[in-house]
């Protein structure tokens, strides 16, 4: 059995009166891809923002790559090394996707504004190596024909590409990606599937929340599946896809 | 970087040539000129310091006057007979900046979670705050003499040269103006290069980052905290040497200088020219600088000549057209006249 790369014990979120987590525990292995599903409002999303640190939490703790991961601070998640990408893409529209992406080399550089102003040599070194890096993600995603365009006048499904090579950019252990196959065709989600399946061969952890069941079944080493705000299965997608409760929990009620 | 050509070459001594002949040819039209040639630039620094805070990192900052009013009461504080302080412009300068650069990190402090409207409000009170401070610090010790100010500051000096008086050289005279126009476009040059630099830097990229989206900025592990502290106090420590500046040129200083008003006027030059765009900037400062002095010399022979007699005060009427060109401006460039492209300078980088 591969280590364990992440480890969540008991988180718990609420919003007011509204339990979206309850004593959520899961354990991602390095190396793997791990899905996230369940039905709408689930709880998804509220935990990847607790797990990169844009929501605060109220109970539990992460353990991450061996040590305690500090939540509620997104930037020193990053720097941790959890990379994230966007329900609904957010991109930096009005720079260049190059930009975009030279961006994400932020937390993994130490230029600063004397070293900016003097232009000394460690610093046009550096430069040059954030670009390098930068070009190479893009080709790496597939999309380096449109380095110079600005981030919003991608195509759609470019623009998810190009929010995954920003967050490599930063040099993750853990990609997590939130519903990328979200709004893409056939077409679309097979290339996306393909990427993925690069990633993992090149030796990075994935964490996947997904609607397209049959995606994330295809894809994923291991499921996890989210009803309101509580895991009710983890396991390999064959055992997760006959489970009376995850079966329950998305047609409702019992079936048969 | 793209190297440059011999056209390029070419053409940048001819705007060395004009810039520095410049204030010879404006001493023959009236020394006046010169002055407003100086402010010109005094607000070239201004603007440029509030790209980085409004037109880089996307933060509207209403009270951006203040910084210039620390810088502009530093020197005067420090080099005047007020406290029989006289200290060299080396000293003070750095430190007006310095300190214009930490009045704007206190700005920034508190004000981190608010964005857009709300913070406009907050830096709008701020500015009000500091003017208020130097128009009320005279009481229990005089520190900035209240709304009298503070007068007989000691100008620019450096290497034995006087900038307040006429000197020939060369068979030219150089008025004290002219001078001070030397000193202001050594010092304009290395304010622009500076913002280029930055513009261009891991720090530029996580300001435009932020503007453009600040959760995605954190998300991709900028600490947004500390870069926008640093937007706030990289942008009032041009406030401040611009402020130095002031004092040095004008010798009095109060706190009529720095109301609202010059506020907006220099958020008005960045908008106008092109946020984010140093270069849209600079020509903002320069337009918005000249343009209002142009028709105050204008409006009234002009109307002589047209009606043979004044209709409407030069001053309405000066201020009336340069609203409408304001508002013309907007409507027709809304992203300023000549405004940021990221992207075509990504592709100029390329094919050169």
């Amino acid at each position: 059995m591969r280590e364990v790369l992440l480890e969540a014990r008991g988180i718990g979120k609420r919003f007011g009166g509204i339990h979206a987590l309850k004593d959520v525990s899961l354990t991602i292995r390095a190396g793997e891809i791990y899905g996230l599903i369940g039905p709408n409002g689930a709880g998804k999303t509220t935990f990847f923002n607790v797990l990169t640190g844009l929501y605060s939490r109220d109970a539990g703790e992460v353990l991450f790559a061996g040590g305690p991961l500090e939540l509620g601070s997104p930037h020193l998640v990053a720097r941790a090394g959890i990379a994230r990408t966007f329900q609904n893409i957010r991109l930096f529209g009005n720079m260049s996707a190059l930009e975009n992406v030279m961006v994400g080399r932020h937390v993994r550089t130490s230029a600063g504004v004397l070293g900016a102003i003097l232009r000394t040599r460690a610093q046009r070194a550096e430069e040059a190596a954030i670009r390098r890096r930068a070009e190479e993600l893009l080709r790496y995603v597939g999309i380096h024909h449109r380095a110079g365009d600005l981030a919003r006048h991608l195509a759609y499904g470019d623009q998810r590409r190009l929010e995954i090579a920003r967050a490599l950019a930063t040099e993750p252990k853990l990609l997590a990606l939130d519903e990328p196959a979200a709004g893409m065709n056939a077409t679309e989600t097979a290339a996306l599937r393909q990427l993925v399946e690069g990633l993992r061969a090149d030796g990075l952890t994935v964490l996947l929340i997904e609607h397209d069941v049959k995606l994330v079944m295809g894809l994923c080493d291991r499921v996890a599946v989210l009803d309101y705000g509580e895991k009710i299965a983890e396991d390999v997608p064959e055992i997760v896809q006959r489970d009376p409760k995850v079966i329950e929990a998305y047609l409702g009620g019992s079936v048969g | 970087m793209s190297r440059l050509k011999p056209a390029h070459w070419f053409g940048l001594a001819l705007v060395a040539i004009a810039l520095l002949a410049l204030p010879l040819v404006l001493t023959q039209v009236g020394t006046a000129w010169v002055r407003i040639a100086n402010f010109a630039i005094l607000f070239v620094f201004l603007s440029l310091g509030l790209n980085i805070v409004v037109g880089m990192a996307g933060l509207l900052d209403l009270g951006y006057i203040a910084f210039y009013a620390v810088g502009a009461y530093t020197w005067a504080l420090l080099a005047s007979p007020h406290f029989n302080l006289h200290l060299p412009f080396w000293a003070i300068l750095p430190l007006g900046a310095l300190l214009a650069g930490m009045a704007g990190a206190i700005l920034g402090a508190p004000t981190l979670r608010l964005r857009g409207d709300y913070l406009a409000i907050v830096t709008l009170g701020f500015g009000e705050i500091v003017r208020i401070f130097m128009n009320n610090l005279s009481a229990p010790f005089n520190i900035t003499n209240g709304p009298k100010g503070i007068t007989r500051i000691d100008g620019f000096g450096a290497g034995g040269v006087n900038f307040s008086t006429t000197d020939t050289l060369f068979g030219i005279a150089f008025t004290g103006p002219a001078k001070y126009y030397y000193v202001l476009l050594v010092l304009m040059l290395l304010v622009i290069v500076v913002n280029l630099r930055l513009q261009n830097s891991r720090i530029g990229r996580a300001w435009v980052a932020i503007r453009e989206d600040e959760i995605a900025a954190k998300a991709a592990g900028i600490n947004t905290r500390n870069i926008k502290l640093l937007a706030f106090a990289m942008g009032a420590s041009f406030g401040g040497i611009a402020g130095g500046m002031f004092a040095a040129m004008q010798g009095f200083v109060s706190p009529e200088s720095f109301v609202l008003h010059e506020s907006i006027m220099v958020l008005a030059m960045v908008v106008l020219g092109g946020m984010g765009n140093v270069w849209g900037v600079i020509a903002g400062a320069l337009l918005l600088s000249f343009v209002p002095e142009f028709l105050r010399y204008t409006v009234e022979p002009a109307q002589q000549a047209i009606f043979g007699r004044l209709l409407i005060e030069p001053e309405v009427l000066r201020m009336l057209i340069f609203g409408a060109a304001l508002v013309l401006t907007m409507r027709f460039r809304p992203a300023g006249l000549w405004p940021e492209s990221r992207h075509k300078r990504e592709m100029g980088e390329r094919r050169a």
